[in-house]
């Protein structure tokens, strides 16, 4: 048996699995310390379904705790930037599109240094060691306790911020944590470095909460290894999110894809999750979210992170409904719904009064909705029908069948039949889908590099890619024969000789339980 | 008339000169916050052409390369002004305002860093009238001012002069050679001219049009008014004056290939009943046919933009089952004359079809 927990805004979600099948399902609101929700969460299951703490393989959590404490401001590391790069890149120096609040948050301080190196692999400057320990010795006069270093072209070849990481390292000691950017973003330096920053000022942070996640969990008599999920739906382990807590932060809508996906046994459909304001939609593909190709802003700061791609309409249940156009949203009663609503006796027509009138939920009074002409109810139906099929369309990546699935408490509102898509399924369990998704063991390993790719060597050149992506998810505690390849993206840099090209290649297995997960 | 540009302007600017990109010229981005450094508080000078003093020595500035190694090797930002002072050095003249080259995408900025660091006055026209891929593809050499000589300085401070007499290609040829020794990008200084071959062979009002546009769309966004009337308002002045729907639909399919440095394809977009138009690019969009049926082909604009938004998209971006609508905006007359298209019409891209006037 193992345990997936999701820990949201509002409500932390727990579920006790065997194998694929969900064996309890708890909902408790989201307390404002680590240990006591958890805590919670697992008392519950053990009331639904018993269970000792040695039954237990695995626990699997998937948190909000790190972005909000980024979104927040707040419990952040003093953090630098080093960037090696001169004399490159000086006009726009780290840190330099950052909203002030954060930067007084984390006591920001941002150098440049020599180094980095072409898009060719060839040196930009020679690294400085002298330089960056006096930057080092300027830092620890600050007083900083986490340091990201970034290096132009580190996705080509890395070995400088390595190189320059050990010689800050040696001024600054081991209490200071060091975070590279090859290891956390991808081409495009401002949004790498960003997210490397990110990830620095919440170092001291990861390492609290890692701490508190695992005395909560071991209070329980679980000795089982825990993982938190990752922005794409694989697990990271306990010392993986102490060095990379960025990696959690899209966590949340991506269980919740995954839970829908694996509740209605289906790897690759688009994902409604229709809750009291908005409607998301996502895709799967392969069982795992389809990522944004663009820049995403986290509390106000350009990144790189692979988040997965959204698209949100405002549609909900507490949605506002206009009754001469018959549109819906995007203004939403919200949590006031079970006062304002027709049905519950409010004065205010909202979309789940229409699901009422339609006799497609069966929530309230539904006599107090009974005057609504039969005509306006459909005609609502109808326009959030026609909205969301063009959204999951506008989603999809190519005409061919895409199943849906609908999950959320909003999702009454939905049809039985999408145009375009068929049949809606409608799993169990989707109320605790996203613990239920986090609760899905799979590790994984991705590369993201540019390539010179010699003539006649692209083949070989993919194959050792792809090779090095297999082995990085067996490193991560994939059990090797379930690892394969999820996604493959190749492209071509335009301007530039010698075929350099963006190789980007992920490969993802099942955690092996008997060994769980070493990266 | 001059004018005054502000750091608060650059936003609009750019959205403007994506849309003028007509899918390519790269990312503005990183040319914007590279301005708003330089620049401040303070503000930058904009001459109108017919205020360029009749024998005042205008160099225009650019950056040349490839635009992903922009968004990671980032200029030192000394490079723009250092190639414009090493041609003043080799003419032995000094620059009384530079200007734009090319006012899609990112060559909109560069001269205004070397306006905000130098004080000169940016000249409002440029010699692209839009974005094409290479750097003999010029208004100012289609009718007589010559690329050369050619000044071209890197972030180690390293300079090179280019000249190749009239001949714009081999200048076009030998600059791409010494950018990719560069490491991919190199800031440039070129076809310098006087006030009048200014009025001769540019295109006038270019920055101000993309600044209006750009300003036009959002205004409009943030009124939730129609953006594409508004695009139609802000052009109907100017010599861009014909903005024509050619479709609206989805993005049913987009095919890329890279060949000979440049991002070559084709997407389709298909109509809620089933016609569809077809885009061939390379970088920038060159030819929409409908049916089979050329509807706007270079160097008249081809736009593809999002159909709610209007925010220009890039071919780079382009992605199946975005909702777009696609723009053909018509040419100032001195970028259709047979000599311009020789240079920049359809055939200078190996295409067969002959130009026909998106109006028309």
């Amino acid at each position: 048996m193992h345990i997936g927990i999701d820990v949201g805004g509002t409500n932390t979600d727990a579920v006790l699995m065997d194998g694929r099948t969900t064996l309890a399902g708890v909902k408790n609101s989201t307390s404002s310390d680590v240990t006591s929700g958890i805590v919670a969460a697992i008392e519950a299951l053990r009331e639904r379904h018993s269970f000792e703490g040695s039954d237990i393989s695995a626990v699997m959590i998937g948190t909000t705790h790190f972005i909000n404490a980024l979104v927040e401001a707040r419990r952040l590391a003093p953090t630098a930037a080093v960037r090696l790069g001169l004399p490159a890149t000086a006009a726009l120096p780290p840190l330099v599109d950052w909203p002030d609040t954060l930067l007084e948050a984390i006591h920001a301080k941002s150098y440049l240094a020599h180094g980095g190196y072409e898009f060719d692999g060839r040196p930009i400057s020679p690294l400085d060691p002298e330089e960056l320990r006096g930057i080092a010795t300027d830092m620890a006069a600050n007083g900083i306790r986490s340091v990201a270093v970034s290096s132009v072209f580190s996705p080509v070849n890395h070995d400088l911020e390595v190189q320059a990481a050990q010689i800050l390292a040696e001024v600054l000691g081991d209490s200071v944590a060091i975070s590279l950017s090859h290891e956390i973003g991808r081409i495009g330096i401002l949004e790498r470095e960003n997210a490397t920053i990110i990830n620095a000022a919440l170092r001291e942070l990861a390492g609290e909460i890692v701490d508190g996640l695992t005395a909560a969990v071991r209070a329980q008599g679980i000795t089982a290894p825990i993982f938190l999920s990752q922005n794409d739906g694989t697990l990271m382990d306990e010392d993986y999110v102490r060095q990379y807590p960025v990696a959690t932060f899209a966590s949340g809508p991506t269980n919740s894809m995954r839970g829908a996906a694996q509740t209605s046994g289906l790897a690759t459909c688009a994902v409604i999750d229709v809750g009291g304001t908005t409607a998301d939609i996502g895709l799967l593909i392969n069982g795992f979210p389809r990522e944004t190709a663009n820049e995403v802003k986290v509390a106000g700061i350009r990144t790189n992170f692979r988040m997965p791609d959204v698209l949100s309409l405002g549609i909900g249940g507490g949605s506002i409904v206009d009754p001469e156009t018959a549109e819906v949203g995007p203004e939403s009663v919200g949590y006031r719904l079970s006062t304002e609503a027709l049905v519950f006796g409010g004065s205010t027509l909202t979309a789940t009064d229409i699901a009422v009138a339609a006799g497609r939920a069966n929530v309230g009074d539904a006599s107090k909705v009974a005057h609504l002409d039969p005509q306006l109810v459909q005609r609502v139906l109808d326009r959030i029908a026609e909205r969301v099929s063009e959204a999951v369309d506008r989603m999809r990546t190519s005409p061919e069948p895409l199943p849906v699935v609908a999950v959320g408490g909003g999702s009454i509102l939905l049809p039985d039949e999408l145009r375009l898509f068929g049949a809606v399924h409608r799993p169990e369990n989707y109320a605790v889908a996203n613990a239920i998704g986090a609760s899905i063991a799979q590790v994984g390993g991705e590369i993201d590099k540019v390539y010179a790719v010699e003539p006649g060597r692209r083949e070989e050149t993919i194959a050792d890619v792809r090779a090095e992506a297999v082995n990085k998810a067996i490193a991560a505690g994939a059990a090797p024969e379930s690892v394969s390849i999820v996604d493959f993206d190749e492209v071509p840099i335009p301007y530039l000789p010698g075929n350099a090209t963006r190789i980007r290649v992920k490969a993802v297995g099942d955690l092996d339980m008997n060994t769980g997960a070493r990266a | 008339m001059s004018w005054q540009l502000h750091a608060e302007d650059l936003s609009d600017l750019a959205r403007g000169a994506t849309l003028l990109g007509t899918g390519g010229g790269g990312d503005p981005y990183i040319g914007q916050k590279l301005v708003e450094r330089v620049l401040g508080e303070r503000s930058i000078t904009v001459w109108d052409p017919e205020d360029v003093p009749a024998d005042a020595l205008v160099i225009p500035t650019a950056q040349m390369g490839a635009p992903t190694v922009m968004v990671e090797k980032i200029p030192a930002g000394t490079e723009p002004t250092l190639a414009l002072r090493t041609l003043e050095e080799h003419l032995g003249r000094t620059a009384q305002a530079t200007m734009p080259i090319e006012c899609g995408g990112i060559n909109s900025m560069i001269p205004l860093i070397v306006a905000a660091e130098t004080g000169l006055p940016v000249v409002d026209a440029d010699g692209m009238g839009r974005a094409f891929p290479e750097l003999s593809m010029e208004t100012f050499a289609v009718y007589g001012v010559h690329g050369s000589p050619l000044a071209l300085a890197g972030e180690r401070g390293e300079r090179v002069i280019i000249d190749t007499g009239d001949d714009d290609q081999q200048m076009e040829w030998l600059a791409r050679g010494v950018t990719i020794r560069l490491g991919g990008v190199g800031h440039i200084a070129e076809y310098a001219m006087s006030g009048d071959q200014v009025r001769a062979t540019a295109v006038p009002r270019t920055l101000s049009m993309a600044l209006n546009l750009g300003r036009a769309i959002r205004e409009a966004r943030e009124r939730h008014e129609d953006p594409f009337e508004a695009i139609a308002t802000a052009l109907a002045p100017t010599l861009y004056s014909h903005v024509r729907e050619l479709f609206r639909g989805k993005v049913a399919d987009v095919e890329r290939r890279t060949t000979e440095g440049f991002a070559r394809g084709r997407a389709i977009i298909e109509s809620p009943g089933g016609e569809q138009l077809e885009i061939d690019f390379q970088n920038e969009n060159l030819m929409a046919r409908r049916d089979g049926a050329v509807v706007a082909i270079v160097p008249d604009l081809i736009c593809v933009v999002d159909a709610e938004t209007a925010e220009p998209i890039t071919t780079e971006g382009l992605r199946y089952g975005q909702r777009v609508r696609v723009l053909g905006i018509s040419t100032p007359e001195l970028m259709r004359t047979p000599e311009a298209l020789a240079t920049f019409g359809p055939a200078a891209f190996g295409l067969s079809e002959p130009f026909v006037p998106v109006e028309s």
